[in-house]
């Protein structure tokens, strides 16, 4: 079978730089990338009533937004001979990518890095590092 | 003193001049009472009542076996992993628990208590758990006839409920009358109870912390309400919502230091407990010298519960209807959890707090908010200081949430435009430093008439509707044992 990788793009250019490494990898071997990008998002989060009522509308909006900043790289996978599809997902960034992973049986899951500092990991957590925690494939952190 | 600030201590007694009457009218007409029992029974407490008894009679107790499937969809367990991203359960719910716990858990409890004596405190549980089926039917309705607009926006409530639900019963005219007095009674909520009612209590609290009567604060209570005004204007007038989202934020962080606070001064009065344990159950079914007897204390305690968890007002039914979700009934049962927090567990707190504390007790007993101040301070000197910080947020968000609701009101009356939104939220704004100048009597006249005029439209409806809602609650409970609708594995 073979061989599928997701790729976690949030927009940054380290992103960009995992895509092309993941096609990289693949190209000439069969296998196809699935480019995921996930709005941050959690069902417990506190909002106010007008976040409510335009919510539909906002993720509606935040969905276009995703697929726009997943086309460019598609196209840019395909053209290299390497098969492609986009998945744009709110929720947990790390555990949608998971999620991702397990549903088409991904072998490997790469992402970028920013590069933040201690104290920005300490307080908001990294998306890489809580993927290699939890991710049921090996993980490829592009910096 | 300077004749400047003497003329500006003024300001408060000339906005108190000019309001009395006006609220003194406006009471006369919805507090309509016939005497019963030696008292007067105001017809509309009466309403109240009946709907939630009604209710559960017709809904075989429906809130009392909502809560396992209620818990369970607010957790996420019916969440369709395809709808993350849309307003959830657990959303819908905080944002109406945070527009509910105000100052009537707080303020409210102590009127009632000095109103009607101990016994209030079972009469204001009772009317809770009456009220949780109340909220959930109106709620069920609410998420049944909500608009969804093309751009996407969500909009819900008794308006559009009245008009659109009565309509398929070949009752549109009925059902317009209805949602438009509806509106009209929401704006006057919106400015009394969600509105002056809170800074009122907001000022007092603090003018209470900076020393009373010897504060520097007292007599320009016009001057903090202009402040608080421009923190509500700041939100919805400047749209800086992060404000507001901070905001509710921190009203489930207080909520929750104001049940440990409430537990210390209980526990720290342990001996306390039995005796005022009978104090409020005596008192709830024996006539009292002073407090209007037995049908006062049921009074008084049903009135300030209502004014807490606003269940038959149909405020909430705008809060909960943008939840995404297929099935009404859903809502329903979410809803019902609302004045179970909001009456039966904060409210509870509060009146045993003063009832054990005796604060209510004495010759000079103060009254609203400092009332419930006193009570901590006996065991716990200084968290009147803690209290005004809570007290302030919780008024800050009820009123930024019943901002919301006056809002929709008034755009359902008179359509969507710049000029329409820009002029209430001004007038808003203005009934801010009205209530931080008048005194509580009137403002609390006001605001009780208002939001019970807004359960008189909207309980016609309710009532019009028990078929529909039956049958949505029905349908669920079907759904949900053939196993049409089942808890979603959440993996990872």
């Amino acid at each position: 079978m073979a061989e599928v990788v997701v790729v976690g793009v949030d927009g940054s250019e380290p992103g960009v730089r995992a895509v092309r490494f993941a096609a990289s990898h693949l190209s000439g071997e069969g296998g196809r990338v699935v480019l995921v990008h996930v709005v941050p998002w959690s069902p417990y989060a506190i909002t106010t009533a007008e976040d409510n009522e335009e919510r539909p509308a906002r993720r509606r909006q935040e969905v276009e937004a995703g697929e726009a900043l997943l086309a460019p790289l598609l196209d840019e996978v395909r053209a290299a001979g390497v098969g492609a599809e986009g998945v744009v997902r709110h929720g947990h960034p790390a555990e949608v990518i998971v999620s991702v992973a397990r549903d088409h049986g991904a072998a490997h899951v790469v992402v970028g890095r920013v590069g933040q500092s201690r104290v920005r990991t300490l307080l908001f957590g990294s998306t890489p590092s809580h993927l290699v925690q939890i991710s049921p494939t090996p993980v490829t952190v592009v910096p | 003193m300077s004749s400047a600030a003497v003329l500006a201590q003024g300001i408060d007694e000339r906005v108190n001049e000019a309001f009395t009457p006006v609220s003194d009218r406006v009471q006369e007409v919805i507090f309509f009472a016939v005497p019963v029992g030696g008292t007067d029974l105001p017809l509309i407490v009466l309403w109240l009542i009946t709907a939630g008894v009604f209710f559960t009679i017709y809904l075989k107790g429906f809130q009392f076996t909502a809560w396992r499937q209620a818990l369970q969809l607010v957790r996420g367990r019916f969440n369709d992993p395809r709808d993350a991203g849309e307003v959830t359960h657990f959303q819908a719910l905080a944002t109406a628990v945070s527009g509910t716990v105000g100052l009537g858990n707080i303020a409210g409890v102590a009127v009632a208590i000095t109103l009607g004596g101990p016994g209030a405190t079972l009469w204001m549980i009772v009317a809770g758990l009456l009220g949780m089926c109340t909220k959930g039917v109106e709620c069920t309705l609410g998420v049944k006839h909500r608009r969804e607009f093309p751009d996407g926006h969500v909009s819900g409530g008794p308006m559009y409920y009245l008009s659109r639900g009565l309509a398929e019963q070949g009752r549109g005219g009925l059902g317009k009358v209805l949602a438009v007095l509806f509106c009209l009674f929401t704006v006057g909520g919106a400015l009394g109870g969600g509105n002056m009612f809170q800074s009122n209590q907001a000022y007092t609290q603090l003018r209470n912390v900076t020393g009373g009567a010897d504060s520097p604060l007292e007599g320009f209570g016009w001057l903090f309400g202009l402040g608080m005004a421009v923190l509500v204007g700041v939100v919805i007038i400047g749209g800086i919502r992060n404000i507001a989202r901070v905001t509710d934020k921190l009203v489930p962080f207080m909520a929750v230091l104001y049940i440990t606070a409430c537990l210390v001064v209980i526990i720290a009065n342990a001996g306390a407990v039995p005796a005022a344990l009978g104090a409020i159950l005596t008192g709830a079914f024996t006539a009292q010298a002073g407090v209007g007897g037995l049908v006062g204390a049921l009074i008084v305690g049903f009135q300030r519960a209502a004014f807490s968890n606003e269940a038959g007002v149909g405020s909430a039914a705008i809060a909960h209807s943008a939840v995404k979700t297929k099935h009404p009934a859903s809502e329903g049962h979410v809803a019902t959890l609302e004045p179970f927090i909001d009456t039966v567990v904060i409210c509870t707190m509060t009146a045993l707090t003063i009832v054990i504390t005796g604060v209510y007790d004495t010759e000079d007993a103060s009254d609203g908010v400092a009332l419930t101040s006193d009570a901590f301070a006996t065991v716990l000197p200084w968290f009147p200081l803690v209290l005004a910080l809570a007290v302030f947020l919780f008024a800050y968000s009820t009123m930024l949430a019943w901002s919301y609701y006056g809002l929709k009101a008034v755009t359902y009356l008179l359509g969507e435009s710049m000029l329409v939104d820009r002029g209430y939220k001004l007038v808003f704004c203005l009934f801010v430093v009205i209530g931080a100048s008048a005194s509580l009597d009137p403002i609390i006249g006001f605001s009780d008439s208002m939001i019970f005029a807004m359960s008189l439209p909207n309980i016609i409806g309710l009532y019009l509707m028990a078929r529909v809602v039956k049958g949505e609650i029905g349908g669920y409970h079907r759904a949900l044992a053939s196993g049409e609708i089942a808890p979603v594995e959440q993996r990872v």
